[in-house]
Parts: structure tokens; C-alpha cells; sequence
């Protein structure tokens, strides 16, 4: 299949006044819940998961991929005027970016950030458009087990590597795979985890579960934590760039979508990890090492440029795969679902002009977004004085009304209370909500793969291992769940071994890490939860 | 006796505040200065952040005036904050900043200092923006 012509394509479904009126919405809901701290792209997809019961399947993925690129560019303008990072994955971008606005460079960080974002987004955007097919050619010719070890690895990647805390990691997964089973089973009908309800048989419905984690409770937290002490955001005009701002951004842009891409299509990439190390790099690469900590430019048009290329890397594994790998690519697969298409490699192939819209989409939407925030981004700014409880009666409403027209059920909103309690007891004690998201939604899928593999080797466990890929990606979970304790074992056993150059790089890397520990207790203390409400986001 | 002033920064409040630092060398007492905030929103303009109230202690000490300031947020609103300290300081006089409204922003956003003068149970100073000497 030639990628260009179907592009071509995907350009003249997105382009046609309907789609495009609704990338239009997309793109400023998602820069609005982007400048928001507490709210994200996840939560707003989850929201209005109810609109896929009324729209086109492909306008509704034009609005819900803008509402994602929207939500990345929206975090990097709290991030510089309030030092409070509107999204988990510009907590980054908060250490220079408020020191450059401190010292009256706003302006230039905002426009670094925006064409940074831009040109990450462009260059994702395509590199996506061209690795997933050939990810999908590869995908096509795994075997349930293959299938069945990938998901796995995904979700245990997602758990294990992100988060501070493994075992809260795993307790919130945990969570996730028990409520993904709630219903009959699909192979032998017998009710699971019903409890004698007749209504839990058809399971739980993904919206109800994603709009009380991500809307419900975020509103109790935040009802709960209502009074702070007021910020003041810095006076800002239109942003813009000097020549020499241009000079010193291109190259951190290339380089921070270089380190986005590749870690966004990784099962357990996410945008964080990207922004951390491209901020090192830019710190030890920068002619102007001693602007670092003092506001430069480098170190916010890297992690922006990050970000946003990790969120084209994301929905590389989520098309290709069906493999989401965080928050927002799980409640768009949820999405897939709910329109009865199937996510996975075939997806390509069944939904060709769906899914080449919605890449085009992508290139609008983000061409949009730089329109704009370039000149709008104070404007943004202003969103923040709304006062709360009028922000988060309208989200409770709105949640209220998206369960309840699911099934038109009063039991759907019993439920949505105590997920949505379940949701505030998670932030409370610091469980992330990622894993629990991806547990239900990937949940079932895995069991089908399972159940796949172990009919088709007569149940036989070996039939697991029965594909050469399924056995690679068993060692490389293996190789994660075991790192820590070898690491340790590693350390132990050569303590005097740890060479001065070792030392050293280590030091360099503890530095940053420092710095944004400071910047995220910053958040935690100022904001409501410093990204907490999208997880991955 | 003490006399209370509402202050924010803006020019009314900042004409409030003149007025009221002068009232209270006139008279001789303590100037009680309250800037509250609700707290609900993540960002309060009327709000002053640390700078801003480091500088009007500054003035404050040059003027010799005998000062207090406070900056409560307990979800308040200001009227209710600026009656309160009036109340319990059994103050003397409370000074304020006036700005025009329109009726329909009167009726939608209520008016603080509409609230202070019916409500408050000592003389209240209005004061406009550039009227203060």
C-alpha cells in the first residue's frame, strides 16, 4: 500500500469542513485542559467518550486526536508562567521555562515551546505515518502467543519502569485486571466477580470506569484540597523569537524529537522519560552551560519538542498494535471499541481511510495549534483565574451525564460514585491511575489472546512459548521485573569497582533529577496534583 | 481602635491605602491591612503576591504607621474577610477603593464594597482611584 496516496486521502476526508470543524474543537479543548493543571487529555477523551454514540467514528478520532496534541501543547504555557506544569510531561519544561520567564523572556520560551512543539509533532506525525505500516507488516504475522507476550511486556513495562513506587504500580494493575474481569466470560459464560448482580454481567462499561477514575476523582481531590494560596502569572505579550533564540533552538527541537519518537512507541515509553533526557543532553551539550538553572532556552525547546514527538511515537504501537501505552491512547482504544472496531494489526487493512484521516488529522491539528498558541498563549493564561468549583461542578456534570447515557441505567451512576470514591483513595495514597486504566482496558484482550493460544495448544502452557518472538519478549520481562534486585547484586558485589568516570556521569544525572524533585513538590504543593490527573499524558 | 483597610492591587486599592495611611497618622492608630483571596482559583490577580506586600510594609514602616497585615484564605470572600477583621479589631473605620460597575456586573458578580458599606457596623471611607492625598 503506497503511504503517500493514502495520506492523500486521509487529507480530503480531514479537510472537509465537518472533520475539520471538529480537529478545530479538539485542538482548543485540548490546549484548554492542557493549561489546567489536574485536568489532561485523558479525562476530557473520557468525557466525552458518550459524543461516539452520535458521531462519525472519524470525526470523532479527528476531535479526540487533537484533544491529545492539544492537552501536550497546553501544558508547556503553565509550565513557563506559573511554574505549576499543566501536565505530567512538562514538569520538565517548568526548570528553565518559569526561570526564563522570571527574568522577562516569556515570550521566547512560549515560542520556542510552540515551534518546538510544531516542528516535533510535524516530523512524529511523519515518522508515524511511515513506521506504522511497516510495524503493522511485522504485527500481522505474530501468533496469539507473540500477541498475547507483547501485551504483557506493555503492561508490566508501563507499571514497573514508570511511577515512583513498583509495589503501588502493581496494587493499582491489580485493580485494573479485577475490574477488567467483572462479567460473564466470554468462553464458558460463567459470571466472574458479579456478585449475584445481574447488572454487573455484561461487565463494566469502559466509560463509566474511565470517567470516574479520571473526572470523578480528580473532582473529590480537588474538593478536598480546594484552598491554596493564589499564584500570579507572569505578564506576558505575544511570544516571539529573536534570531539568536532560532539559532539556539533548532538544533535541541531536533534532538528532543529524536529522543520522543522512539521512547513514546516503546510499550512503556511515555513522554517523561524522553523530556528528562533530552533536558540532560541539551544541559551538557549547550554552549551556554551557565545559563542552565538561570532560564535557557535549550533546556525548554528540548523537552517540548520531546513531548510532543513522544505523542506521535505513542499512537504508533496504539494503531499499529492496538497497544495504548498511556492514559490517553488507552481511552482512545476504548473509543475503537466502543464503535465495534477492532483495535490490532488488522486495523490498518479494516479501517484504511479511518486511520489515514485521523494521521492527517494529526498534521492539521498540530498547524492549528501553532496558530493558536503563538498569539494566544496569555490569553490561555487567563483560563486559570476560572474559580474551581465552577470548573469542576461542570466536569461532575458532565460525567454524570456521560454514565448515565450509556445504558440510560440509575445502576451506572451507583457505580461511577464508587469508582469515582476508588479514584480519590488512589491519588490519596499515591497509587498511579495508569496502570489501572490500562489493566481494564487491555485486561480482557490479553485473556482473549490467552485463551487463544492455550485452545490452540490443547491447553498446553508450552504453547506459550511456543514463537520464537513470544520467548525474546519473555526474557526482556524477565530482564525488567529482575533489574532492580541485579542492579543491586551488581553493586553489591563490586562496590570499589565503580570507576571515577562512572561517578561522574552519575552526579551529572542526579543533578537534574534533583531539580525537577524540586520542581514536582513544587507542583505538588501549588497545583493540585502536578499532572496526576493523566497519568501518562 | 484600629482602622481596617481593604487593599488590592489595583489603583483603587492603592488609592485606599494612601487614604487609609494617612487616616491612621491623623488619628494616631494602628493600620490593620487586609488583601484576601477565596483561594478556589489557581490564579488571583487581587491577590498580591510576596514582593508586592514586602514593598507596602516598606511604606508602611516609613510612614511610622503602626501596622498589621494580613493575607487570609479560607474561602471568604473579601466583603465578608474585611468585616470580619473590623468586628473582631473593633474598628474605627474602614477604608475602601471604589470602581464603577455596571448594574449587569452588579448583579452577576455582587459588589464587595456594596456589602461592606450596608453591613459594616463602623463609618466606611470610599475611595476612588487618584482621589486619595
Amino acid at each position: 500500500m503506497d503511504v503517500f496516496s493514502s495520506l492523500m486521502d486521509g487529507f480530503a476526508t480531514a479537510l472537509t469542513p465537518m472533520n475539520f470543524l471538529y480537529a478545530v474543537i479538539g485542538v482548543v479543548l485540548g490546549t484548554a485542559v492542557g493549561v489546567l493543571p489536574g485536568l489532561g487529555p485523558a479525562m476530557t477523551v473520557a468525557l466525552l467518550l458518550p459524543v461516539t454514540y452520535a458521531l462519525e467514528p472519524t470525526s470523532a478520532f479527528i476531535m479526540f486526536a487533537g484533544i491529545y496534541y492539544g492537552g501536550m501543547y497546553g501544558g508547556s504555557t503553565t509550565s513557563i508562567l506559573l511554574n505549576t506544569p499543566g501536565e505530567s510531561s512538562s514538569v520538565v519544561t517548568a526548570i528553565e521555562g518559569n526561570k526564563m520567564a522570571k527574568a522577562g523572556r516569556a515570550a521566547q520560551a512560549l515560542a520556542t515551546a510552540a515551534i518546538g512543539s510544531f516542528v516535533a509533532g510535524t516530523i512524529g506525525t511523519a515518522l508515524l505515518a511511515v513506521c506504522a505500516p511497516i510495524v503493522v507488516e511485522f504485527a500481522i504475522s505474530l501468533g496469539a502467543p507473540s500477541y498475547f507476550a507483547i501485551m504483557v511486556l506493555a503492561l508490566l513495562a508501563v507499571t514497573a519502569v514508570l511511577g515512583s513506587s513498583r509495589l503501588r504500580g502493581f496494587a493499582s494493575l491489580g485493580l485494573g485486571l479485577a475490574i477488567g474481569l467483572v462479567g460473564l466470560d466470554v468462553v464458558t459464560g460463567q459470571a466472574r466477580l458479579t456478585f449475584g448482580v445481574p447488572l454487573l454481567a455484561d461487565g463494566l462499561d469502559i466509560v463509566v470506569v474511565a470517567v470516574a477514575i479520571f473526572a470523578v476523582g480528580e473532582a473529590l481531590w480537588v474538593a478536598a484540597h480546594l484552598r491554596r494560596t493564589p499564584l500570579q502569572v507572569i505578564p506576558v505579550g505575544r511570544p516571539w523569537m529573536g534570531k539568536k533564540d532560532w539559532k539556539r533552538s533548532w538544533k535541541p527541537w531536533l534532538r528532543g524529537t529524536a529522543f520522543g519518537f522512539p521512547f513514546g512507541a516503546l510499550p512503556a515509553g511515555g513522554a517523561e522519560i524522553p523530556t528528562f533526557l533530552s533536558y540532560v543532553t541539551e544541559k551538557k551539550l549547550s554552549k551556554h552551560p551557565e545559563e542552565f538553572g538561570k532560564g535557557a532556552i535549550e533546556g525548554v525547546a528540548g523537552p517540548e519538542a520531546a513531548n510532543n514527538a513522544a505523542a506521535a511515537g505513542t499512537l504508533t504501537p496504539m494503531l499499529a498494535l492496538g497497544l495504548p501505552t498511556n492514559a490517553t491512547a488507552a481511552v482512545m482504544l476504548a473509543a475503537f471499541t466502543q464503535y465495534g472496531i477492532q483495535p490490532g494489526p488488522q486495523l490498518f487493512e479494516s479501517q484504511g481511510p479511518l486511520v489515514w484521516a485521523l494521521i492527517a488529522s494529526l498534521f492539521i491539528g498540530n498547524f492549528l495549534l501553532l496558530i493558536i498558541n503563538l498569539p494566544l498563549a496569555p490569553l490561555w493564561a487567563k483560563l486559570l483565574q476560572i474559580p474551581r468549583p465552577y470548573l469542576y461542578a461542570g466536569i461532575l456534570f458532565f460525567a454524570t451525564l456521560g454514565a448515565y447515557s450509556v445504558n440510560l441505567q440509575a445502576f451506572d451512576l451507583v457505580l461511577l460514585l464508587t469508582l469515582g470514591a476508588l479514584g480519590f483513595m488512589m491519588r490519596r495514597f499515591g497509587l498511579p491511575v495508569l496502570p489501572l486504566i490500562l489493566g481494564v482496558i487491555l485486561g480482557p484482550r490479553i485473556e482473549k489472546q490467552l485463551r487463544q493460544t492455550l485452545q490452540l495448544s490443547a491447553g498446553d502452557p508450552a504453547g506459550l512459548w511456543s514463537e520464537p518472538i513470544a520467548v525474546g519478549i519473555y526474557i526482556i520481562i524477565a530482564l525488567i521485573l529482575l533489574w532492580p534486585l541485579l542492579f543491586k547484586l551488581i553493586r553489591r558485589n563490586r562496590p570499589a569497582a565503580v570507576p571515577a568516570g562512572v561517578a561522574a556521569t552519575r552526579s551529572g544525572a542526579s543533578e537534574p533529577t534533583d531539580a525537577s524533585g524540586g520542581s514536582a513538590s513544587h507542583g505538588s504543593h501549588r497545583a493540585t496534583t502536578g499532572g496526576d490527573g493523566d497519568g501518562g499524558g | 481602635m484600629t482602622i481596617v483597610v481593604g487593599y488590592v492591587p489595583t489603583p483603587e486599592g492603592e488609592a485606599a491605602l494612601t487614604q487609609a495611611i494617612a487616616e491612621a497618622r491623623k488619628s494616631n492608630t494602628t493600620l490593620l491591612v487586609i488583601n484576601s483571596s477565596k483561594g478556589d482559583a489557581l490564579v488571583d490577580n487581587r491577590y498580591a503576591q510576596e514582593p508586592e506586600m514586602h514593598g507596602i510594609e516598606a511604606r508602611l514602616a516609613a510612614h511610622g504607621v503602626d501596622h498589621v497585615i494580613k493575607q487570609p484564605v479560607r474561602g471568604h470572600d473579601a466583603a465578608a474577610e474585611v468585616l470580619d477583621a473590623a468586628e473582631e479589631h473593633n474598628a474605627e473605620l474602614i477604608v475602601i477603593g471604589l470602581r464603577r460597575r455596571t448594574p449587569v456586573g452588579k448583579l452577576i458578580m455582587g459588589s464587595t464594597s456594596q456589602r461592606i458599606l450596608l453591613e459594616a457596623d463602623c463609618p466606611v471611607l470610599a475611595v476612588k482611584a487618584g482621589m486619595a492625598g
